[in-house]
């Protein structure tokens, strides 16, 4: 064999991909996403349970009673990996940004009427303790779930509610200038106001689910599938009504959120209601259970502010994409 | 509005943005929705009391996060198309990656549930919003590993089924069983041993063998990810710093508490770095500095000036510090001496250590490597020249705690094996040391639940009877290729192939039968 | 007994800055470069201050652009708006 050959042939790779990734996908290249998501958590010979839960193993997929052959069937749409999902979000916060400054300098919130501030403070703001929620439902989330694939989804998710609750706190930091006023006001709301307690009393109720799949269920389809589009698309028509359209700017980044989060999670339902009968029957008894509670979570709340017809609008938009999903809305005609 | 309240500072605007978003619950108990935070016994008596480590809202986040990112992938993409790996200094370099990848790569995962876990259970908001900013940083890690490692795996043999090897192989359970330990223990333990005992302690023994290695043995991509991986690290240690400290000062009754986990847990890493330090020591074809020279500068000095400094809190070094001193001129080659034996069971290639090498052992080790080991090296290599490489018919005892196989000499006689066993409820344990005994002793009901790999193997619970078997049907070794010395391996032949030389004739064409 | 603290650069365009901007702030400073890093140690304290930053980079500067080119620190951390603090207190 010549030189020439030899040094051709030892630039040929070896093997195209990781051995576990052949085994899925087969002998061929493969993708980012694909080499750093599938496989990496581990699933066997554990060497000690763990203190704070001694009925399961550190991976266990028994932690919820949903069933799945491989959870590594629950995959991403967008292709999310970590490199991917940062410069994502930065571009988002790129203009998000833009729009804050340029609401900041302008004092586009503070030349608002004085009642049009307070609805800020009263019914957007106070969304941000909602979104802390959120945050935690999906960190614990992304601890007890197992397979790689579905835990990256929901601490990607997790930080996003941190972001969109710093962003509703910019907001009332817009209105009082940077001295914290506005933000001890909106709490007050949160606290104490009768129209946000039934809200307040749901998310402390999450908190207590201890089956991950339909935590991710209840918080991330249910509750989000309803009250984005309530507060935030037929909210911001409402805001826009009482001469606050600039606030509009300042929640572009939720809507885009909102859409964008929706392809991963209707993904993820689908997959798992065709997995099995069981858990389709599963899936649709916890609808039934939670979409009353959230649907009563949100009422007062859209009483007085959105008003009624909108709520309809979303319970029935809401009933809508649950069918695409293969599941039905209790007692809402779709 | 108009006001006439003062503007927020930077630390207070940033407790604004996260510890500020909790609340005190009505409609559940607390301990209800953090039902993970009091049976370790730490008592917090104030969570406001917590300092934010650093602060980065979530926007600058992923702002600087995605510079980053953009930096880091476009050198892994100009080292695939490239080819950099041709450019390292030697192909036995590898190695180290392939330790790396099957040995640390998944802990960055692991780290990644535990810090999701935490990240939920404390009812400090301001702790939680850390923990969580760490788990996705781990993410990160483990993901830009794999990324960087995918060019190495496809030309170099050993990398190809990291996460099921880590899962089932014989060393790896070291490090396996290092985070099982610590993800299966209390939030606040968790936070001692991983954020403060690894994190901030330890880490620079992590960091600077691999990462300063690569670069000192032109290896492009890991330099990249290892430095860019580091500045997330900066978050890490002032997280670590600020937990122990927290807890040191919100009560008395957890000081003796955090002691027992500094105890343990700087004597479990000490164990799981002695891996590093064979690495260190002698997988580099180009060296940094020695093991010994590296825990002399990043834990006795380093290390020292911390614990001076945690005086105050009446907290002191870690118990068996000073056996770690004794021990860092012997344990790297305690253990490639073992390693090289096991060379069949390893997926990563052994070889004896060449005159250079060894008269550089001399010189950084004046009082161990001459007396104790260079013998066993230079024997070694006569074997291998005679074409009868050694390698060893058994499977080593592994330690019940650290699961290093016991080969560690007692600290006051390098020529004297440190052996210890307990028995418990009629079952005999062994042990390599007073320190691993403690850590069993205070939780024996956690120890001997332990998958110790050899016993596995005995057993009959790895799908073969004999190791060859368990190698490749269990652990998804390519037999001949991952494993045996470099000078047989298809590593070395296409490393010499691109250097334009011949490869030397194959050093042990008859090596004696592997179990 | 002697309490170093210290910090670890990446050696790139915005250490050259940060280098010089630590040195003239903290005299007792030593550096040691190493292969693709600066590592500069000090004496129980080491400060970074935005306003000389400033001065060296000709724009303007967060104090937590820092952490895109640290490697690794020693020393408890004190940051705010307008320097990046390393020290030992006892």
């Amino acid at each position: 064999m010549s030189s020439v050959e030899i040094k051709t042939k030892t630039i040929e790779p070896i093997r195209k991909t990781f051995s576990n990734i052949q085994r899925r996908f087969g002998d061929k290249p493969a993708s980012r996403y694909q080499e750093a998501s599938y496989d990496i958590a581990a699933v066997t010979n554990f060497h000690y349970r763990p203190l704070w839960d001694p009925q399961h193993t550190l991976n266990d997929p028994t932690r919820t009673v949903i069933r799945m052959a491989d959870w590594h069937a629950v995959s991403d749409p967008r292709q999310f990996y970590y490199g991917t999902y940062v410069q994502n979000r930065a571009k988002m916060q790129e203009a998000t940004e833009h729009s804050y400054s340029f609401c900041d300098k302008r004092g586009l919130l503070t030349r608002l009427p004085a009642n049009v501030q307070e609805n800020l403070l009263r019914y957007l703001v106070p969304l941000r303790h909602v979104e802390m929620g959120a945050n935690m439902n999906n960190s614990g989330i992304a601890g007890d779930c197992v397979a790689g694939t579905v835990a990256q989804l929901h601490i990607y998710q997790a930080m996003d509610r941190l972001g969109i609750s710093q962003y509703l706190s910019r907001i009332a930091l817009m209105l009082d200038e940077n001295t914290g006023v506005g933000l001890t006001r909106s709490k007050g709301y949160w606290l104490d106001d009768p129209l946000w307690q039934p809200l307040r009393r749901l998310v402390e109720d999450s908190w207590v689910v201890r089956d991950w799949f339909e935590l991710t269920l209840v918080q991330n389809l249910i509750l989000d599938g309803q009250l984005y589009p309530l507060m935030y698309q037929q909210g911001d028509q409402w805001l826009a009504d009482q001469g606050a359209n600039d606030a509009s700017m300042l929640t572009e980044f939720m809507r885009d959120w909102f859409v964008e989060s929706n392809r991963w999670i209707d993904a993820m339902v689908k997959t798992v209601m065709t997995e099995s009968d069981a858990n389709a029957a599963q899936l649709q008894a916890w609808v039934d259970h939670w979409v009353p509670r959230v649907r009563e979570a949100l009422a007062p709340l859209a009483a007085a502010s959105v008003g009624g017809a909108a709520m309809n609008e979303v319970h029935r938009q809401f009933g809508t994409r649950l069918q695409k999903l293969g599941l039905t809305s209790p007692g809402v005609e779709v | 509005m108009t006001s006439k309240n003062k503007k927020l500072n930077l630390k207070d605007k940033y407790q604004y943005l996260t510890r500020d978003m909790a609340w005190e619950p009505s409609y559940q108990k607390k301990e209800d929705i953090f039902p993970q935070e009091h049976f370790e016994g730490i008592k917090i008596i104030d969570w406001d009391k917590w300092e934010d480590p650093f602060r980065l809202t979530m926007d600058a986040y992923w702002k600087y996060q995605a510079e980053k990112e953009k930096k880091l992938y476009a050198i892994l993409d100009a080292f695939a198309q490239n080819n950099g790996q041709q450019n390292i200094s030697d192909a036995r370099y590898v190695n180290a990656l392939k330790l790396f990848l099957t040995g640390v790569s998944p802990l960055e995962y692991c780290a990644f549930q535990g810090f999701a876990r935490v990240g939920r259970q404390f009812s400090g908001a301001g702790a939680r919003t850390a923990c969580q900013m760490q788990a996705i940083d781990e993410l990160r890690h483990v993901q830009t590993q794999i990324h960087a490692m995918s060019h190495y795996n496809k030309h170099f043999n050993g990398l190809h089924d990291f996460a099921h090897m880590h899962d089932r192989t014989w060393f790896l359970s070291v490090p396996k069983s290092y985070f099982d330990d610590a993800r299966s223990a209390g939030p606040f333990e968790f936070l001692t041993a991983i954020s403060f005992s690894f994190e901030y302690v330890l880490t620079n023994l992590l960091f600077m063998p691999f990462m300063s290695g690569a670069a000192y043995n032109g290896d492009m991509a890991t330099v990249t990810f290892g430095f860019s991986a580091q500045s997330d690290e900066a978050r890490h240690m002032t997280l670590g710093l600020e937990v122990v400290k927290f807890m040191l000062e919100q009560h008395e009754d957890n000081v003796p508490i955090i002691q027992r986990w500094i105890d343990k847990w700087f004597w479990r890493g000490y164990r799981l770095l002695s891996l590093i330090g064979m690495m260190m020591d002698y997988m580099l074809p180009n060296k940094v500095m020695s093991w010994a020279e590296a825990w002399e500068v990043y834990f006795e000095q380093s290390g020292g000036a911390l614990f001076k400094d945690l005086e105050r809190y009446g907290i002191r070094l870690p118990k068996y510090h000073e056996q770690a001193k004794i021990g860092k001129q012997h344990i790297t080659h305690q253990l490639w001496s073992t390693f090289y034996q096991f060379g069949h069971a390893t997926n990563f290639h052994t070889w004896t250590p060449s005159d250079e090498e060894m008269n550089w052992f001399s010189e950084k080790y004046p009082e161990s490597f001459d007396q104790y080991y260079r013998a066993r090296f230079t024997y070694w290599r006569e074997q291998q020249e005679k074409g009868e490489r050694f390698y060893n018919n058994t499977l080593p005892l592994l330690c019940q705690v650290c699961q290093v196989p016991t080969l560690f000499s007692e600290p006051d006689d390098a020529t004297k094996l440190s052996l210890r066993s307990i028995v418990h409820e009629g079952e005999r344990y062994h042990f390599c040391s007073d320190g691993c005994c403690e850590i069993f002793e205070f939780e024996p009901e956690k120890y001997i639940q332990a998958w110790l790999p050899v016993h596995q193997i005995y057993q009959g619970n790895c799908e073969g009877t004999n190791v060859a078997d368990v190698l490749s049907n269990y652990c998804h070794f390519n037999m001949g290729e991952d494993n045996l010395d470099y000078l047989d391996s298809q590593d070395y032949r296409r490393w010499q192939a691109i250097k334009g030389q011949v490869p030397a004739e194959p050093a042990s064409v008859k090596s004696k039968d592997v179990a | 007994m002697s309490q170093l603290v210290f910090i670890a650069l990446q050696d790139n365009d915005n250490a050259r800055y940060l280098v010089d901007a630590i040195l003239q702030d903290n005299p007792h400073a030593e550096i040691q470069y190493q292969p693709a890093m600066i590592r500069i140690q000090a004496e129980s304290r080491l400060v970074i201050r935005r306003d000389t930053m400033e001065e060296k980079i000709g724009r303007e500067w967060d104090v937590q652009e820092m952490l895109l080119d640290v490697i690794s620190i020693g020393g408890s951390v004190d940051e705010d708006d307008d320097h990046f603090i390393l020290e030992w207190k006892n």
